[in-house]
């Protein structure tokens, strides 16, 4: 699989000389950024979606539903508006944005009857992404900028029952899953993604599906884009969802011989540490972190300041435990700046080089 | 990160050679288990997944699925089955094993795998191009693979053609693909034997042979096989097929094999087999005799649903009450009856602790008592905690059950969470000392070596230890224990930190490590203080005013050295580099060697080295002061010396006999020259290829003219005198094949014999080194072909030339033994691996460098200064943090 060429081997060699050389920083939570419009049904719908199903396509055997709440498809109706937050991100010192394809497979669409969408909101929101990084890039061309693909967890898993009483049942199988993240790729490629993030992984055989799919997908093109892979730790007992240990979880996923290794969401970053710290010891890759703005409080909102967040981090950079960091949940560009600044003076975590790797 | 295999449940499971052997359960399998197929056929899946349970809990590290069966849909089977066991955290822990012969069950059983499992298994009987499809799957699900010796011409059944069929798998997976080594499972094919069938008598050997040749080929790569088959003939005599699998693992163990699915519960030691039925098992397994398999037939019979019993002796005490017997059990050492009494004791009691908390301890009170008035030294305190854990751990499942019914966990005196740290594997000391704890009613949790902080603080979380102890040799450990201190500081932690181990010190300790941990760090000096300090800090009473007086010792220390006088100022690097040792270089002959390049000694005569060893060491490991041989009759310690080296050398005995240990070496010679403090070592003798440089470190003490500020360069001939001088090199081990025993000594709770075996590899690779040291001066350099010292001017060190070793005081910066290694190709000549904080693995080894200098000479470098810290950062293309870090404990300074 690591035989394969790169797909742009230019943007990659970039990508590599910059994480040689700092600390990059993702950007932050989405859905925040959202909410702050205050968008109502129509405001999502638009005029494409009007009556509540997707006016391009032919034949509907449905009376339409509320599109609500799919933050995924303003990619389509309002893109101006994603376009403001990639900008915002961009402009608060983001060295990589993520697409607005959280949601953007198959499987969650179907929520909202427009599984047909997936492969158009992927390549979407991947030109959107792009077009915000070129024309920060243009502004300050030293410090390029690069957009990250990413690939959600879907509102299902593969290795859980959600049947208490038939701990042997399962709802999505692992093939489905592959063709879901096949066709989401094949967007997020289409649309000019530099790197595919497969995250928020609160179980490892989705994400494990995900990365077969990715393989079948780089072999058939005859080359490779790489791969980042965050996990999910889900509370303090310091495991996925799924039940395994931040070690564990690295050793199910390493085979995809990924660029970077990390977690995100769920926790902020006191509780990420020790996990984030594992990782770092361990991983031959790169590693990131993008936690939560704390943990959410009584109202369900997270409330951790941007100062607090940065001076936490800080101190994992110090310490040497980082390649990338970002935010995720109730992250703001408040955040994020105030977490560039934190990290940018500090080198990146150095990679065990091969000879320590032989040696060890 | 170290090639090992890595594999994941819930849980990781990382394949070092620590683990000797991995136990892969072989009852979750349709093929093999009568039971599980029956469940499975009768759709009993809740039964079924019980069978898994038990095989975690039996010691199963990997279990081993199979569906194959005619009658059940497999690819359904595979499915229904992992998914529901990986619903079960006590199973799902571990890794799976998919094993089927129909590709599309295993990939059934790949598509439920959220952990990196293994296949079972991959061949090339159908060719190259669907076994190199079927690998590039298992990548993508990413998974380990068994691959079978197994080509288009069927399955290899001679040594020859499993060595060969695997060596072409290999290289297709490394080289048409980018498969990990690591990841690939060899499973030469166990057949069976003694079927009366001639040609099949050699299969044991054929595999056992395969075995050892491929471990030697292909040392990332892993050996299994399916052991049961082995004693197929055998079916309906499980005494006898179960002592044909001991014996069978035993040597296949031995030459390489370290997986194997087998029966986790049923596995008999060696020792344990009735000495005639192992006799002749050993003949068949090992193809010994024409007439083997009739002569175990003739007894097989026998053991028909028994097993070999043991001819009792009976002693004087024996007649006493079980209070006393078991109290001189303990006080003696003597396990031989200790489960019986155990269980008479338990049935007088009320409760099963009631025998721990009455009379074992109060035998191990009187132990206590006697080891603290030196009447008792260590030896026979280590052998009484044999007998000690025997009892505890025939009483645990009746406590167990008891704790269950009552909620009453009884009470001990603390709990410690004991670990040698990240980097490091000797952990004698570290054994010694939680011997010693256990036996003064210490609950004690060994974490092993090269344990990370994380590990070390995570268990000591869960168990809600009552303190941590933190044990090291080498000197990049003084640095993790530091690590740890702050780490503890960070996390919040309480509890007091012990430190110990040979190269820790009250002085390093106060100054390095105390100031970073705020609740409580005590250095512990050796084992026989280790009591009395984890008393006093479980005592309520004590603890404040013990911690408070070690407090303000460490600040005295601190305040000390901070105070230290002018006059131990260093002069700088360009003022000790213009005070070096020098000669007459321009009429100085460098010695050429009779034997130059590298040489590799595969399997060295242990009954030599033997003759080489140096005692003086083996005693001060068991906290016995004195030199060989006068020791032996020292009015205090003599007879505990002497009875103690009896029993080693009687377990010398027997491991030349039985030939228990392997001795390997590689050893070489190479073009060199001096430029600065560094050596240029040249691929030949033209001087003009570099094929490495070697970084020494000068002295900067302040000294009189007449002595020079010395550096190991300065031994070798400087370049610009064009002379022809050479360096050497050494790395020896006689560790190869300790784990086997160390298990078995652990298997029967016995650390005596565990820590004795230990200590005699530590010593015969000492031994071993001085030996080819000597070899070296006259044979292959050959610089004193007719020297003749005995071995007590060997250890006084009377010879021409040295062999300073890196990480000791002359070349203390322990990255160097990297470089020595490459030179040497150190882990592919003779197995010894370096672990990511430069410790050597197995522990019995040692490594270091030749010169022949008639003048050169060990010393000591010293305190450095930041002059010659910076220096040798830009030589190795260091930061100046990272030359802080390696030459931490030399530092003349405190680094930013």
């Amino acid at each position: 699989m690591s035989t394969l060429p790169w797909l742009h081997p230019d943007r990659v060699a970039l990508l590599e000389q910059a994480l040689r050389q700092r600390i990059l920083v993702l950007d932050g939570g989405m859905g925040t950024m959202l909410q702050a419009h205050e968008l109502d049904e129509g405001g999502f719908r638009g005029e494409r979606f009007e009556h509540g199903h997707d006016g391009h396509a032919h034949a509907h055997d449905h009376p339409g539903c509320d599109l609500r709440g799919n933050n995924d498809l303003l990619t389509l109706t309002q893109p101006q508006i994603i376009r403001g937050v990639h900008d915002a991100y961009l402009e608060a010192g983001a060295d990589l944005v993520e697409t607005n394809t959280f949601n953007s497979t198959r499987i969650s669409q179907a929520d909202y009857k427009l599984q047909h969408l997936a492969q158009e909101l992927n390549r979407e929101g991947a030109r959107l992404a792009r077009a915000a990084c070129d024309a920060m890039t243009a502004k300050t061309p030293e410090k390029p900028r690069f957009v990250i693909g990413v690939l959600g967890p879907t509102s299902r898993t593969a290795s859980l029952s959600p049947d208490v009483n038939d701990p042997g049942f399962r709802n999505v199988t692992f093939e489905e899953l592959a063709e879901n993240y096949t066709e989401s790729a094949n967007g997020l490629i289409d649309g000019g993604a530099d790197v595919i993030m497969v995250e928020t992984i609160f179980d490892t055989l989705n994400a494990k599906a995900a990365l077969f799919a990715l393989s079948e997908l780089f072999h058939q093109r005859g080359a490779r884009m790489p791969v980042m892979i965050s996990g999910t730790i889900t509370d303090r007992s310091g495991r996925t969802l799924s039940g395994q240990t931040a070690e564990a979880f690295y050793y199910s996923v390493r085979h995809a011989r990924p660029l970077s290794v990390g977690f995100n969401c769920a926790l902020g970053a006191e509780d990420l540490r020790p996990h984030v710290q594992t990782l770092a010891n361990l991983a031959e890759t790169y590693v990131s972190t993008h936690p939560n703005a704390g943990l959410p409080n009584a109202f369900g909102e997270y409330d951790e300041t941007p100062e607090h967040m940065a001076s936490v981090i800080g101190g994992f950079a110090r310490d040497g435990l980082l390649n990338l960091v970002g935010g995720c949940c109730g992250t703001t560009p408040a955040h994020i700046r105030a977490i560039a600044d934190a990290v940018c003076d500090v080198a990146p975590r150095v990679l065990p080089s091969a000879d320590q790797a032989e040696a060890a | 990160m170290a090639r090992h295999t890595r594999l994941s449940g819930l849980e990781p499971l990382v394949i070092t050679p620590d683990l000797l052997f991995i136990n892969v359960g072989e009852r979750t399998n349709v093929t093999g288990s009568a039971q599980f197929k029956k469940l499975i056929k009768e759709d009993r899946y809740d039964e079924a997944v019980e069978v898994a349970r038990q095989q975690v809990a039996n010691g199963a590290q990997v279990i081993d699925i199979n569906m194959d069966e005619g009658l059940i849909d497999s690819e359904a089977a595979m499915t229904r089955f992992v998914n529901l066991i990986s619903s079960e955290p006590d199973i799902a822990r571990v890794p799976f094993m998919i094993d089927s012969s129909k590709w599309t069950v295993i990939e059934a059983g790949l598509r439920c795998l959220q952990g990196k499992g293994i296949v079972n298994s991959i061949s090339m009987k159908e060719g190259e191009a669907q076994f190199l499809e079927h690998a590039r799957k298992v990548q993508q699900y990413g998974a380990a693979a068994v691959v079978m010796a197994f080509d288009e011409q069927g399955q290899a059944d001679t040594c020859e053609r499993k060595v060969s069929i695997c060596s072409r798998a290999y290289e297709l997976l490394t080289k048409e693909l980018d498969f990990l080594p690591e990841d690939i499972i060899f499973d030469p094919n166990i057949f069976a034997i003694a079927t009366g069938i001639e040609e099949h008598n050699n299969y044991a050997v054929d595999f056992i042979n395969a075995a050892r040749e491929l471990k030697q080929r292909f040392p990332d790569c892993h050996i299994s096989g399916g052991v049961s088959n082995v004693s197929f003939s055998f079916r309906g005599n499980n005494t006898v097929r179960e002592a044909i699998h001991s014996v069978f693992l035993y040597h296949a163990i031995r030459a390489g094999m370290d997986m194997g699915i087998v029966n986790a519960g049923a596995l008999t030691i060696m020792d344990d087999i009735d000495p005639p039925l192992r006799e002749r098992v050993e003949d068949v397994v090992l193809n010994r005799r024409e007439d083997a398999t009739e002569r175990l037939l003739e007894i097989a019979d026998n053991y028909k649903g028994k097993r070999g019993a043991a001819v009792v002796e009976t002693l004087a005490w024996r007649e006493k009450d079980v209070r006393a017997r078991l109290s001189h059990a303990l006080v003696h050492g003597i396990d031989q009856y200790v489960v019986e009494d155990t269980e008479e004791a338990r049935q007088l009691s009320t409760r099963p602790l009631d025998v721990i908390e009455g009379p074992l301890m109060d035998g191990m009170n009187v132990v206590g008592d006697l080891f603290g008035a030196g009447k008792m030294f260590l030896p026979q305190v280590v052998k009484s905690a044999r007998v000690m854990k025997k009892a505890v751990a025939y009483l645990l499942p009746y406590i167990e059950a008891e704790k269950l019914r009552t909620g009453d966990t009884g009470k001990n005196n603390g709990k410690i969470v004991m670990a040698t740290v990240k980097g490091d594997v000797h952990d004698i000391g570290k054994n010694i000392v939680a011997v010693v704890l256990r036996c003064n009613n210490f609950e004690v949790i060994d974490l092993g070596v090269m344990v990370p902080a994380q590990k070390i603080l995570e268990t000591a979380i869960a168990e809600n230890a009552d303190m941590i102890g933190l044990s090291g040799l080498i000197t990049p450990s003084l640095e993790e224990m530091g690590q740890v201190a702050r780490e503890m500081q960070r996390q919040n932690f309480h509890i007091p930190l012990l430190i110990g181990g040979a190269t820790t010190s009250r002085a390093h300790t106060a100054l390095k490590i105390e100031p970073h941990y705020k609740a409580g760090t005590v250095w512990v000096k050796d084992a026989s203080r280790a009591v009395g300090v984890a008393q006093s800090l479980v005592s309520k009473d004590l603890v404040e005013a013990f911690l408070e007086k070690i407090r303000l010792e460490y600040a005295d220390v601190r305040e000390r050295h901070r105070n230290r006088g002018p006059g131990k100022k260093l002069v700088s690097l360009e003022h000790a580099r213009t005070h070096r040792f020098s000669c007459d270089w321009a009429a100085y002959d460098p010695p050429q060697p009779k034997q130059p390049g590298v040489t590799v000694f595969h399997d060295y005569d242990l009954a030599t080295i033997r003759r080489y060893i140096d005692w003086t060491p083996f005693f001060q490991a068991w906290e016995l002061a004195g030199h060989y041989p006068a020791i032996l009759t020292d009015e205090v310690v003599g007879p505990q010396a002497s009875e103690l080296f009896k029993d080693a050398q009687a377990m010398m005995d027997k491991i030349i006999a039985e030939k228990w240990l392997t001795a390997r070496a590689v050893i070489g010679l190479w073009p060199a020259a001096n430029i600065g403090d560094d050596v240029e070592v040249y691929t030949d003798t033209s001087r003009t290829k570099r094929l490495a440089t070697l970084c020494s470190l000068r002295q900067q003490a302040d000294k009189p003219i007449e002595r020079p500020n010395l550096c190991l360069a300065d031994f070798i001939t400087p370049k610009e005198f064009a002379k022809p001088d050479w360096i050497g090199g050494f790395a020896v081990t006689a560790g190869l094949g300790i784990e086997e025993h160390l298990a078995r000594f652990q298997a029967d709770y016995d650390d005596y014999s565990s820590i004795i075996l230990k200590a005699l590899a530590d010593r015969l690779a000492e031994a071993f080194a001085e030996h080819m040291h000597e070899r070296m001066r006259k044979e292959f350099w050959g610089f004193v072909p007719d020297e003749a010292l005995d071995n007590d001017a060997l250890i006084a060190e009377k010879y021409r030339g040295i062999r300073p070793a890196p990480g000791y005081p002359a070349c203390p910066e322990h990255t160097e033994k990297a470089t020595l290694f490459e030179l040497l190709d150190v882990t592919r000549n003779t197995g010894i691996e370096l672990t990511e904080g430069f410790s050597m693995y197995p522990a019995a080894a040692v490594s270091g460098w030749y010169y022949s200098h008639p003048g050169s000479q060990y010393f000591v470098v010293g305190r450095l200064g930041k002059d010659q810290v910076e220096d040798y950062a830009k030589r190795k293309g260091w930061t100046l943090a990272e030359a802080e870090r390696w030459l931490a404990s030399n530092l003349d300074y405190e680094p930013e």
